[in-house]
This record gives C-alpha cells, structure tokens and sequence, in this order.
C-alpha cells in the first residue's frame, strides 16, 4: 500500500494553542478516508494541512513519500478541496466549474467541454450559464463538488460539503458523491461529524478529538470496536458501562456490570476491569420477563425508564441493573406496547459486546 | 436673489460662449485629480489588500492610521506637502512647488487613505474561506489576489469615486503647493476661491456648476459599471 499523503510528527499551534498533534497518518492511494469527531476537534485543520493550505508548526507533509516543502502550488494543483461554503466567484455557473482548469492554463474550449460534462454528472448542465449568485444552496454545492472533479484530482478533500444543507438534498448528495467517488476511485478525505455519511462513504475512519487522533482503522472496525469511551460515545455506542471481569474462559468474557451479568465474546481479553460498549441497534426488547427464546447469550430483566423518539426510530432507556439503550422501531413499540415503568428483557448476542481494558492487565 | 440670478444666467453664457480659459481649467482639474486617483489607486489597493489579508504585529493600529486618513484634513496635506518640497525643504531640489506635479502629490495623499480604507472594507467583506478555496483551486498568489480583487470589483468602483471626489474638490492644498497660477496651476476649485474673492460671482457660479457637473459624469459612469455588474 503507497500513501498518497501522509504526515509525521504533526503539531499546528494558533496564537499559542495547540490545535492539532498527529504523530502519524496515512492517506492510502485510492481509498476514502472519513475524519470523524465533534466541532472544534481539529478535524478542518487536519484538513487544511492535508491540502497544503496550512503549514504545521513541527512535523513533515509528505506526498508519495516525497517531502512537500518548495512545490506546494504544483501539489496544490494536484489535489482539490471542497469546502463546507459552495465558495462560487460572481460569474456564470459554468465559468466557475472550469475555474480550476483557467487557473492551470487550459484552453476556452476544453475548459468548457469539461466543466459541461461534470456539471451534467452533477445534474444541473440547465444552470450552466447562470449568474453563480441566482442559484439555491444544494444546486450551488454541486456545482462546487463539479469544480473539484473537473479537474480530475489525484487527492480530493472535502471539509463537511454538506452540513449547510437540508436533509433531502443532504442525502441525494452524500449518494451521488458515493457514486462518482466509487466510480473516480480518487483518493478521498472526507470531514464530517456525521457518522452516518462516514459510514455510507468511508473506506477508514479517523476519530479525532481534542486535537488527537484517537482511532483510526476501517470502518467497520471503528464503530463495532471503539478504542476508548470518546470513540465509543462519537461512533454511536450508547450504553457504556463500567464492569469487573468475574470469569473468564474459552472465549468468553463473563463481567459483572452494576448488578447484572453480561457476558461478552472475546479471546484475548486480559484487563480485570472493563467498559462495557453496546450499540443500542444491537439489542432486542421484549415484553416482560418471561423466558426468551433466542440465540442471544444475555438476557437481562429490566424495567422501561424513557422513551424518546429519535428520527423513525424509538430510543429506549432500560435500567437493568445498569442503563442500557435500545433503538427499536416504531412499529415494534406499538407492537411491544412499551411505556415508562413497563417491565422488559433486554438481550443481546455476546459477539455485540465490545470490551474496553480498563485497569491493570490480570495475568 | 439678483445676484444668484444673474450669476446663473452669466454662468450659462459662459459655458454656452465656450470660455477656453474656463474650459482648459476644468480640463487640467480633470488631469491633475484623475492622476492622483489613479496613482492612489495602485498605492491604495496594494496596501489595502496587505492589510486586509496580512498578519504582522501592528496591523490594527495601521488600520486604524489609514482610517484616520480618511478624514485627513486637505490643509494640512497642503502644509506637509509644502513643507518637503519647498526650495529649501528636503525636496527642493526636484523644483516641484507650485507646479502640477506637487498638486497630483498632495491629491494622492489625500485619496490614497480612502482607497486603501475602501479596499481594506471591501476585501474583508468576502468570504474568509474564500482565498483558501482559491488557493486550493489551484491558484498562485497573483492569481488569487487578481480574483479576490474582481469579486470585490463593485465595493471597489465606490473607492475610485470617493478618491477621485476628495481629489478634485479639496481646495486647500492645491492652492499651498499649486499657487493657483494662471495657466499652470489654476484648477476648478482654486479659481472659484479667486473669483469670489475679486466678488466675480458669475464666474465662480459658473465654475462650480463645471466642477458638479465633472464629478458627477465620472461617477455617472462609475455607478453604471457598478449597477450593470450588479448580481441579478
């Protein structure tokens, strides 16, 4: 694996604060790279040195290995940004797109070929030759995405394109990106605090907080195994407890979590002490507390504390021995007839259990 | 009342007769003034976007100096200006007093301030993130600058007019380091300031409609530009 970009050793300080510390990362050639984490984690500032655009105080920009200091505009020329701001100049739609192309010397004709055809793939070739300013705030995003692609970049960097706009448009734009990106295969990092949009475009994630790096791995891996609570509160785990291992053997983890027992899969899990992660999507309700018959390995007995809607789905707090969230449809709380101070079991398979060390190591 | 009367209807037979006094004065105002915009352009653009764009300690207090500027009172330009090139002052030597060259001077101090006040206005009412997203469009430094100055080309437009204005009407350091000699030096505002002195006020009438009627044709045309550019 190349890394098309990556950074050593990187610390941005403003006014003397240190915004950012990055000791390592990798942005490998061909694939997404999603920088999760909340506002003000220095997610758009990681950014901003990923596109040459800020010069960290200490560490190395390196792109395909070769430090980038002295050739930043031909780099620069290389990669293109989308910023949160569509950003247009007060020219025509059209003019703007191949804006890019004019500033590298590429002739009238091909500037306008070009910026035709991606402005087709962003749907909106109608609006070529409008004023920039006429246009509404979904229509002048995908002209600003049509801007970055024309040029055909070989990194292309997005610092939350799509927080400015509503949810219809939001969704139509994170799907046609996913498709171009897929399709370009262009080696991509995408800012958001949206975990949604990271998991529906990322290859990698990076949680960032507080300047940090907190984890970085695939996807899929970040969100089913956060590395510590902040990752795990950011990726959408929602119950995390605190528990003492009481027994443990052949791959299973048996913890003790305020009074319940969970059991959780795991091989090589040596900490007396743990958090206990859960994501709420991974547990199933059922009324009362009867016997229930399932393959999952915890049933825990519980009674309903809240119920908060959330989006289409039901967010459930159940203390059960510990608060536990479930997320369950609408449907199946009218189904389950699930009100505050009805009685439920709550289980849930041990492989969905995700096991944070906590403590000293047990040999 | 008979005296603003008949100054009026004198005023119009001389501007009907075609006065080539009156005319070549009005035409060296248009000259004299319209080289210090331009020059107070160039100056008032480069330090305006160095100072709207740049971070070095004492930025704020140079905006705050070049606001204060603004309000520069035309006399004392005249004083200054008079002073440095006066035969025995620092500049004597180059022989300037009282010829149109230390006019032009003493008129780009004047507007210069207000272009570059203008210009600091108009560049930090873009977009912060505008310059980073043309930099990572691709762009060099002098293009970026070039493009930021063409977004910010109506805000602009009002900078050439209110330094051209303060140029071709300030009165008091033109007639300093001028002299308003006739034939040389002898502008619009210095000849109304003769002529009611010497209680011609047909003249002075006469003139002062001319030096109107100039600054509004330029900002007649300014304006124009700047509504024609105007987003729909």
């Amino acid at each position: 694996m190349t890394a098309k970009l990556s950074l050593r050793d990187v610390v941005v300080r403003r006014g003397g604060a240190e915004l950012l510390r990055v000791p390592e990362l990798d942005v490998v050639e061909g694939e997404v790279l999603a920088l999760l984490g909340p506002n003000g984690a220095g997610k758009s500032t990681l950014l901003q040195v990923l596109a040459l655009l800020e010069r960290p105080s200490e560490g190395a920009v390196r792109f395909e290995g070769e430090p980038v200091a002295g050739r930043d505009l031909a780099l620069r020329r290389r990669m293109a940004v989308v910023f949160q701001e569509s950003l247009l100049l007060d020219k025509s739609v059209e003019s703007n797109v191949a804006l890019g192309l004019a500033l590298r010397g590429v002739g009238r004709r091909e500037r306008i070929e070009r910026a035709r055809r991606w402005l087709a793939r962003f749907g909106i070739e109608a609006l070529a030759r409008r004023s920039a300013r006429s246009i509404s705030g979904g229509e002048a995003q995908r002209a600003s995405l049509a801007r970055a692609f024309v040029l055909e970049p070989e990194v292309l960097l997005l610092d939350e394109p799509f927080s400015a706009l509503d949810q219809p448009t939001r969704e139509a734009l994170v799907d046609e990106l996913a498709t171009v990106l897929r399709e370009t295969g262009i080696t991509s990092v995408f800012v958001t605090h949206d975990r949604d949009e990271a998991a529906r475009l990322a290859h990698r994630v990076a949680v960032l907080a507080g300047g940090r790096l907190r984890q970085v791995g695939p996807a899929a891996e970040v969100f089913a195994a956060p590395a510590d609570e902040t990752v795990a509160a950011y990726v959408g785990v929602e119950t995390v407890a605190p528990g003492r291992v009481i027994e443990s053997s052949e791959g299973l983890v048996a913890l003790q979590v305020g009074d319940a027992r969970v059991e959780a899969a795991s091989n090589s899990f040596t900490a007396s002490e743990a958090l206990v992660c859960l994501r709420p999507e991974d547990v199933v309700l059922s009324p009362g507390h009867g016997i229930v018959a399932d393959s999952a390995r915890n049933h825990l007995r519980g009674v309903v504390r809240r119920v908060t809607p959330a989006g289409g789905e039901v967010r459930v707090e159940v203390d059960c021995g510990f608060p536990l969230i479930a997320s369950i449809t609408r449907r199946s709380l009218e189904e389950l007839g699930l009100d505050a101070g009805s009685a439920v079991t709550a289980s849930f398979k041990a492989t969905a259990v995700h096991l944070i060390p906590r403590g000293p190591s047990s040999p | 009342m008979d005296l603003i009367w008949d100054g009026l209807r004198e005023a119009f037979r001389i501007l009907g007769t075609g006065d080539r006094d009156v005319w070549r004065t009005a035409l060296r105002s248009l000259l004299i003034s319209g080289s210090a915009t331009v020059i107070a352009l160039v100056i008032g653009i480069v330090a305006g976007a160095a100072l709207a764009f740049g971070r070095f300690p004492g930025r704020n207090l140079t905006v705050t100096l070049v606001n204060t500027g603004m309000g520069l009172p035309p006399v004392v330009v005249g004083l200054m200006v008079a002073i440095l090139f006066w035969r025995s002052g620092p500049f004597g030597a180059l022989h300037l007093i009282y010829t149109p060259a230390a006019m032009v001077i003493a008129q780009t101090v004047i507007a210069a301030p207000l272009v570059t006040g203008f210009t600091v206005a108009a560049l930090g009412a873009l977009p912060p993130r505008l310059r980073p997203q043309l930099y990572a469009l691709g762009a060099s430094r002098l293009q970026m600058l070039w493009l930021v100055l063409l977004e910010a080309r109506l805000p602009l437009l009002a900078a050439i007019m209110a330094g051209f204005g303060a140029a071709v009407s300030e009165v008091g350091a033109s007639l300093m380091v001028g002299g308003n000699l006739a034939g040389e030096t002898r502008v619009l505002t210095t000849s109304v300031v003769l002529e009611v002195q010497r209680g011609d006020f047909d003249t002075a009438i006469a003139l002062s409609i001319i030096l109107l009627v100039m600054i509004f044709a330029v900002n007649l045309v300014l304006t124009s530009v700047q509504q024609r550019q105007r987003p729909q």
